[in-house]
């Protein structure tokens, strides 16, 4: 099974991470030494206590925040090399993202929140392929509320089709569910793997929740900042 | 993708949102306030020059003792400007067998081409204005001219070889002057009466004028035109020159406008700056969620840069609509005081408006877009990350440099300007150092108050820097207002004391040495103060340190005029009250040596004279020489009798003098007048009581203006407060939605929100006060030139005031946080 991952190529490498911040206490380590590979169409969880370095982690691999030490590869650019619109570009080409508290820009409609980031990569077809991928996660006749007028599930669902709209490569989700009962967040998690599986992306998933962690493919745990195991799920 | 097309999706749903719409009012007030400031300075300016220009009855005045030739008066039709033609000259007036020196005033059609003649119909009775000029056959007449000849209206007056009736008294007319030389009571007659008059003739003293007047530039091209063409004998006076009083009241008043559109401006660039950092502080999160999405930054700069333009542009829009409307409201108010043929100042004061506040819109949004510019993605995940705040060299260079390009055009002096921006600078500072200062000290009391002080002054002390802040804004504000307040009530005070209520309104001329013991007995018989009486001996001025008046150079045409005129001469034993030694000595106490002089500053500046000269006199055919030993300042203002030449007593000793005198006659007393004239018919009287009036409705007018604008102001300083307590309505919300979840009462949280209030109050007003203080003096001094009084009512008020304003304002600022529900404790977290 290993092998067959990497002939299918790695998207997503972490080289000996470090991050450090400066705080009044002084230096804080919040990862250390994390090194690791993602293949392309992995699913792969990140989990670990509060604290762990779960989120700078997910940061870093985004391109968000820059490491202190070591370097990220995101589908073959050093995003340590870029700038920040750079950096922006690679998100811009092959990157989604799924966040805890939504994060849906208020004063946009859920059709127009969806086409932001096809607009962003300078797509022509932006209207229609959003409506497309609205209609997918079955919101087709609630495209022109406004995020202050749909469910928590809802606005999650619009920031899945949102994520999934510029078909990433890779998928960044932070604890996707951790704001929606756990109704709601089994429903979106199954559009998560189904999007996810439908249209091959690879997918990182910060979260808590063991059992989410369980459908994954791998599962990366963290503790005090470094990396504590990396193990493969039993299919 | 294309950042217009997503700043136009989502600026219509901010726009509704409520969000943006403190910045909005911001600018729109900044607008309104600017626009309504510039229509009135633009109203009560040119009014004020007209009403200077009155003195002229014209706005050009070309004078000479020849008839002013024919082509002078076409040309100035060629321009487009309408002329007027008057000649004057003394002559003796008959009624029967009674006879009185007069000065003749011969005026065309269309005289006065600015301001006009005021009559009554019965003597010293209710005066009238009136249009267009006595009819051919018929005269207007002085009050005092006829009293003395014992004439009324109806009767008829003998001039030269002319019958003429009276057919009003004159009261009023706008070129009448303070000038000895037209002292005698005036006859009005039309020019057509002139050629059969048989008064014009070789050697008569005539002066003739022609008068000028019309649009602004046309006036200032002909007068350039003109300049250099006139013979010798031709004098051009306009309005710069006509009456120096008037012209100071005005420029006083274009300054003072001036200063009230600058603190309107600074008012609007504070409210601008806030409102505009919380209008870049609201957008971190979608910025951070764009960039995200892989928005670059040029992006997102532009996407805020076009919803801020559109912002101003909507700003701008309705500020243009409610200054269009203030002015409308404004020229109703006005109507009567503001002359309505005033040229329409247009769009004028609206694009200028429009142009500051969106000049001052970009200098202050402008770091808060940088900051924003540089909000980094990982505020996505991490709320607290925040982008590193500009640089405050930046920030100041920025705004600094908008404001002084702002200010520069509306105060037009470099020095003005710097001592508005230093000060302003140096009460920041201040206040800002003080803030920090106390919010550090607020700590100290909290563990002995009551709960609601101990979370105010709490609150106070952990936003640190934002209270510190906060008690710029509001000091700055208060400051200003103070500083309004000040400066209006110093200005005025120091208008009124120039213009005493008690101040002298007639002039006593021509009495004999004689009647100076029976006049002071008819005024002791009645009751009322006898007047001081002041030499005055006419002679001419023959030589300069030996050199010819007529052959000499002068500094200036005035001097050469001064030093050739006949002069009033006068003696005195004492420096007059209204007089300040400024150079040399005034003579010792008895004096009786060689005669000794003492000169008038500016005439001595004009003629190039200086202490030691050698000054000859032709009197009455003798040969007076003096030396001047002292230069003199003369407050005209006075209205008492002051001289350009005085000289110690004994120089002109049987010398033919007369005496003059001034004193002040209400208008009860008038009568008097009458008895007065009629006992002492070669005493001449003169009212002051017109003049005085033109020079007071001056500075009624523009105290009104200053009223008016004042109101702006206050406004535009209500909305920094606002502006202030908004940047931080969230924080407050959410705070106090925790504080009620915690089982706090509304009262409770309502006092705690009271009590910061109250300390941000105290803060700003203590320091607003002193601020103000040192401020106004030095505005008052060095601008105005009027004293200024340290007043310790500014403290009491200042304190008051921003304690008031800053609880007023912070409670309906920050209504919607106290009242927030518990519940909402879950859906505010930050």
């Amino acid at each position: 099974m290993r092998n067959q991952s990497v002939s299918k190529g790695v998207v997503l490498e972490a080289i000996d991470l470090s991050k450090q911040v400066s705080s009044p206490e002084g230096t804080l380590t919040i990862l250390s030494g994390v090194s690791f590979q993602i293949l392309e169409g992995e699913s792969v969880a990140v989990v670990g206590p509060s604290g762990a370095g779960k989120s700078t982690l997910l940061a870093l691999l985004a391109g968000l925040d820059l490491p202190s030490e070591g370097h990220v590869v995101l589908n073959g650019a050093n995003l340590s090399e870029l700038d920040e619109d750079g950096r922006a570009g690679v998100r811009a080409d092959s990157v989604g993202f799924v966040f805890q508290s939504f994060h849906l820009v208020p004063s946009l409609n859920a059709l127009e929140n969806v086409m932001l980031p096809l607009e962003l990569a300078g797509r022509s077809d932006a209207r229609s392929a959003a409506r497309d991928i609205i209609e997918q996660v079955g919101l087709k006749d609630r495209w022109s509320h406004y995020p202050s007028q749909l469910s928590g599930g809802e606005k999650q669902r619009v920031a899945i089709a949102r994520a999934f709209a510029t078909e990433p490569t890779v998928l960044f989700a932070d604890e996707p569910t951790g704001n929606l009962d756990s109704r709601t967040g089994n429903n979106i998690m199954e559009l998560m793997f189904e999007l996810n599986r439908s249209s091959a992306t690879t997918l990182v998933l910060v979260t808590h929740d063991n059992s989410l962690a369980q459908r994954c493919d791998r599962i990366l745990a963290l503790d005090a900042g470094r990396l504590e195991s990396d193990s493969e799920v039993a299919a | 993708m294309k950042a217009a097309v997503f700043a136009l999706r989502t600026f219509g749903r901010e726009l509704r949102s409520g969000e943006v719409l403190v910045l909005l009012a911001a600018v729109g007030l900044a607008v309104g306030a600017l626009t309504a400031v510039g229509f009135l300075t633009d109203r009560i300016g040119k009014a004020v020059a007209r009403q200077a220009n009155e003195v002229l009855a014209a706005d050009l005045r070309l004078r000479s003792q020849e008839p002013v030739p024919a082509e002078w008066s076409e040309l100035a039709h060629e321009y487009g400007l309408a002329t007027a033609e008057t000649m004057s000259f003394p002559s003796v007036v008959f009624a029967g067998d009674a006879n009185a020196l007069a000065t003749i005033k011969v005026v065309s059609e269309q005289y006065p081409l600015r301001g006009t003649v005021r009559v009554s119909d019965q003597l010293f009775g209710e005066q009238r204005e009136v249009d267009g000029i006595p009819e051919p056959g018929e005269v207007w007449a002085d009050g005092a001219l006829l009293a003395r000849v014992g004439a009324d209206i109806g009767d008829r007056l003998s001039v030269g070889e002319l019958d003429l009736r009276v057919s009003a008294v004159l009261t009023y007319r706008p070129d009448q002057s303070i000038g000895f030389a037209s002292l005698a009571p005036s006859l009005l007659m039309n020019t057509r009466d002139i050629g059969r008059s048989g008064l014009i003739g070789e050697g008569s003293r005539v002066s003739y004028a022609l008068l000028v007047a019309g649009d602004e530039s046309a006036v200032t091209a002909f007068n350039e035109a003109i300049e250099d063409q006139l013979p010798e004998s031709v004098r051009i006076r306009s309005q710069e020159e006509s009456s120096e009083r008037a012209y100071n009241a005005a420029d006083r008043a274009q300054r003072f406008l001036s200063l009230t559109a600058v603190i309107s401006l600074l008012l609007s660039a504070v409210a601008v700056a806030m409102s505009a950092r919380r209008f870049a502080h609201r957008r971190m999160d979608t910025v951070a969620l764009m960039k995200s999405l892989g928005a670059t930054q040029g992006f997102v700069i532009a996407v805020a840069l076009i919803q801020l333009t559109l912002l101003g542009i909507l700003g701008v829009v309705i500020g243009s609509i409610a200054g269009f409307a203030a002015e409308e409201l404004l020229s109703r108010i006005l109507v009567d005081l503001i002359a309505s043929d005033l040229p329409d100042p247009g769009l004028r004061p609206v694009v200028l408006a429009s142009g500051s506040a969106l000049i001052l819109l970009l200098g202050f949004a402008l770091p808060a877009l940088i900051q924003l510019r540089n909000t980094p993605p990982l505020r996505v995940l991490r709320h607290d990350a925040m982008p590193p705040s500009p640089s405050r060299l930046f920030v100041a260079g920025v705004s600094l440099a908008a404001v002084a390009a702002l200010l520069y055009r509306s105060v037009g002096d470099p020095r003005m300007l710097i001592i508005l921006i230093v000060g302003i600078m140096v009460i920041a500072a201040a206040l800002y150092g003080v803030g920090r200062g106390l919010v550090a000290l607020i700590g100290r009391f909290r563990s002995g108050v009551g709960i609601a002080w101990r979370y105010g002054l709490a609150n106070v002390a952990r936003r640190g820097r934002a209270s510190a802040v906060q008690v710029v804004a509001f000091g700055l504000g208060l400051t200003v207002l103070l500083l309004l307040t000040l400066v209006r009530t110093d200005l005025l005070e120091g208008w009124r004391q120039t213009l005493d209520q008690d101040a002298p309104n007639h002039f006593l001329i021509n009495i004999q040495p004689q009647e100076l013991d029976s006049l002071g007995a008819f005024f002791a018989d009645r009751r009322l103060n006898v007047p001081t009486f002041t030499p005055l001996v006419r002679a001419r001025m023959t030589t300069i340190n030996g050199e010819s008046v007529k052959e000499r150079e002068y500094p200036n045409e005035d001097g050469r005029w001064l030093a050739n005129r006949e002069a009033n001469l006068s003696w005195s034993a004492e420096l007059s009250a209204s007089n300040e030694l400024l150079d040399g000595d005034w003579w010792p106490p008895g004096y009786d040596g060689p005669p000794l002089i003492s000169i008038e500053e500016e005439s001595a500046v004009n003629a190039g004279l200086s202490i030691g000269d050698r000054l000859n006199f032709f009197v009455a055919g003798q040969e007076v020489e003096g030396e001047i030993a002292s230069i003199r300042k003369v407050n005209w203002d006075s209205f008492q009798p002051n001289f350009f030449i005085v000289l110690s007593p004994g120089a002109l000793d049987d010398m033919p003098t007369t005496y003059i005198s001034s004193l002040r006659i209400e208008d009860e007393q008038k009568r008097m007048l009458v008895d007065l004239v009629r006992a002492y018919p070669s005493v001449s009287v003169i009212d002051l009581g017109a003049i005085l009036e033109q020079v007071r409705g001056i500075i009624e007018k523009a105290s009104l203006a200053v009223q008016a604008v004042f109101v702006f102001t206050l406004a535009a300083g209500v909305a920094v407060l606002f502006a202030a307590v908004q940047s931080t309505i969230d924080e407050r919300r959410f705070e106090s939605a925790m504080l009620r979840a915690l089982g706090a009462r509304r009262r409770t949280v309502f006092f705690g929100v009271m009590a910061e209030f109250a300390a941000l109050g105290i803060a700003a007003g203590i320091l607003a006060s002193a601020g103000a203080s040192i401020l106004a003096g030095v505005v008052a001094v060095q601008l105005f030139q009027l004293p200024y009084e340290f007043n310790p009512l500014v403290w009491v008020i200042g304190l008051a005031a921003g304690v008031l304003l800053v609880c007023i304002s912070g409670f309906f600022a920050a209504r919607g946080a106290i009242n927030a529900a518990p519940v909402d404790v879950l859906r505010l977290a930050p």
